[in-house]
């Protein structure tokens, strides 16, 4: 393995050996009389992705289950949340989150609308978008070294080489080890490692928002923005009373996107905040750090119980809020 | 519904791009002045990072170390491709660099191709064959989109991947598909079910009418009709394996399957100043998608979007 011949030869092996098994059921569904036939040919299609569902549905039920029993296998009630909820190392794991979701939507959010908005019919118009949006294509490990980078303690490190152009004597600072936002320690705010992680995702956020709701502004029609204009608005007011309310569904699709995507932030901690030290962990980290590395599977489980209660309802806003739209177009 | 057999999307750009060259009629609420600096300023600090592990990675080794990127502007340096041929060979838990690439690739490449041919047989029967209960099964489907894949990979790893019953065969690589392939499912199903079922049912029935059976008239209908949808779900699926870590190291086993995510975190922990590697080695990841991105940018916003509800 690890050669490109012995990759692709497995790639090819796999995805024929799939086509021939839905082929060769489909053939010997087809043998049979009516009115087997017809359900049976049902089944060799519906089959496959009935199965991998189940696949989801009993994991996710047994989840259940496994977050009443503690590290040893005995029965623990509902001591997992009771834990979680008393500890303080998992209560700034929640408020970590908390901030999470709202800082990291409220400024990539704000920033897409920033963009969107002057952005729009400016010359170069798709350079500066395509400079925004390209950090979405890079993985969470990759962007999370590119952020190493500029945190570094070292010489090369790009931020502390600019707070060192600051007038008076500055301190080298390590970030994303054991600092502290002003130097406090409080569980209820996010520490300064959180809010440096917290940028890098912005920085992928951001162009995902800017695209979509810039998107959006150009099927505002202009006799809308016009008509407000007439009537004595500014721009500030037609943008903020006519062109906003009039993209809201928009506005929610980009937010709740966002918020899903950040309850569940995993790789980043994993690659900047080493796993969740230093006062960096989110739900999703402690979850996997639970249950793997430390091998408590009932917490583990118990977090991802909570981030299933935390992340279901915004999915369901999202789907009913992109129907609608769809139902409006 | 009208016409748009389409992914649920808002307007997309490249929509967007055949209305707008009115550029006359100028409805214009933007401020002119600041406003477009404003957006060049972001867009030139959104590029500074990457710019700089770009160029980070062609100096070599003891430049990196000694001096920051930004200097190269000013004291052109040396430009080397070591780097790169330094890390494909650089070991990581015992394995060169280069066949995390390919075990990349070799996962990516079916789990993006199973999910969404299971899915489109899924979407075809639930849109076009008949049989008691589909409506409600459809909703069912579409309601797992709420379940976080997190909640999955403890009872996954226990009584499927890691279970003494589970085939050797499928172990390793193939067990990282099938993961791909459970979690993407809801959201692959939803999509092309939204898509396959808004084609027009004259041509199905006609063709059902002149005896085609249900196989042919999925490839050689259904598919080509579909391209456009396929196209999204599959550049966004395809990226999310590739860019993804959490799904290989649950289930992939040992280093030998692992992705280059895996490498790089790797790298990160034991060799996390030795940046010579860490540059090299992260835009290597990158490459795929940003080739990705640069070539099917149109058709990757519309997968982003039709992507955001995954569970």
């Amino acid at each position: 393995m690890g050669d490109i011949f012995s990759s692709l030869g497995l790639v090819v092996v796999g995805i024929a050996a799939f086509a021939a098994v839905i082929g060769g059921l489909y053939w010997l569904a087809s043998q049979l009389p009516e009115p087997w036939r017809e359900r049976a040919r049902t089944v060799v299609f519906l089959g496959p992705g009935l199965l991998l569902l189940l696949g989801l549905v009993l994991p996710a039920l047994i989840n259940f289950r496994l977050a009443f029993y503690d590290r040893n296998g005995d029965w623990y009630g509902f001591g997992n949340y009771r834990d979680i909820f008393t500890s303080s190392n998992n209560i700034e794991v929640l408020m970590n989150t908390l901030w999470w979701g709202i800082l990291v939507t409220g400024a990539s959010t704000v920033i897409g609308v920033v963009i969107a908005r002057f952005a729009d019919r400016m010359r170069g118009e798709p350079i500066a978008k395509a400079a925004i949006f390209l950090p979405t294509a890079i993985s969470m490990v990759g962007a999370g070294i590119i952020w190493n980078f500029v945190y570094s303690p070292r010489e090369y490190g790009l931020l502390n080489s600019m707070i060192g152009l600051l007038p008076g004597e500055q301190d080298i600072q390590f970030f994303l080890q054991d600092s502290k936002l002003l130097g406090i320690d409080n569980q209820w705010i996010p520490g300064l490692n959180s809010l440096l992680i917290m940028v890098v995702i912005i920085w992928i956020q951001a162009g995902f928002a800017t695209v979509v709701i810039s998107a959006a502004l150009k099927g505002v029609p202009d006799d809308l923005v016009e008509a407000a204009k007439i009537d004595g608005a500014t721009d500030r007011q037609a943008f903020f009373r006519v062109v906003l309310p009039y993209i809201k569904g928009t506005i929610i699709t980009v937010v709740t996107t966002i918020v899903i995507a950040v309850l569940k932030i995993f790789d980043i901690i994993q690659t900047m905040g080493k796993g969740g030290s230093f006062g960096t962990s989110t739900m999703a980290n402690e979850m996997y750090e639970q249950a793997f590395p430390q091998d408590n599977e009932g917490l583990g489980a118990a977090w991802a119980i909570l981030l299933f209660l935390a992340v279901a309802p915004i999915i369901y806003v999202n789907a009913r809020n992109q129907r609608a739209m769809r139902g409006a177009r | 519904m009208t016409t748009t057999a389409d992914i649920p999307l808002i307007a997309t750009p490249t929509a967007a791009k055949d209305e707008t060259p009115v550029m006359t009629k100028v409805a214009n609420y933007t401020n002119k002045g600041m406003g477009k600096y404003i957006v060049w300023a972001i867009a030139a600090l959104w590029t500074v990072p990457t710019l700089g592990l770009l160029i980070s990675s062609f100096r070599p080794e003891d430049d990196i170390k000694t001096t920051g990127w930004w200097t190269w502007f000013t004291e052109p340096g040396n430009v080397t491709i070591d780097n790169y041929t330094t890390v494909l060979q650089d070991k990581v838990a015992g394995r060169p660099f280069s066949e995390f690439f390919w075990n990349t690739l070799q996962i990516a490449i079916p789990g993006a191709i199973i999910p969404i041919s299971v899915a489109a047989l899924a979407a075809y029967a639930l849109s076009w064959m008949h049989f008691k209960g589909r409506d409600t099964l459809s909703v069912f489907i579409v309601a797992l989109m709420v379940v976080p894949l997190q909640m999955c990979l403890i009872p996954l790893l226990r009584y499927l991947f890691a279970a003494s019953w589970f085939p050797n065969a499928l172990s390793g690589t193939p067990s990282i598909w099938i993961a791909h392939s459970i979690f993407a499912m809801p959201l692959a199903i939803f999509l092309l079910k939204n898509f396959i079922g808004a084609l027009p049912s004259e041509v199905i029935e006609a063709a059902r009418v002149d005896g085609a059976s249900h196989m042919s008239i999925f490839v050689k209908i259904v598919l080509p009709l579909s391209v456009p949808a396929i196209a999204s779900l599959a550049i966004f699926q395809f990226l999310w394996v590739w860019n993804d870590l959490l799904v290989a190291k649950v289930f992939g086993g040992g280093a030998a399957n692992q992705p280059m995510t895996y490498a790089l975190v790797d790298m990160v922990g034991n060799k996390g100043n030795e940046w010579q590697l860490l540059t090299a080695g992260a835009f290597i990841t990158m490459i795929v998608p940003l080739i990705v991105f640069l070539s099917l940018q149109r058709y990757f916003v519309r997968g982003l979007l039709a992507g955001s509800v995954k569970g």
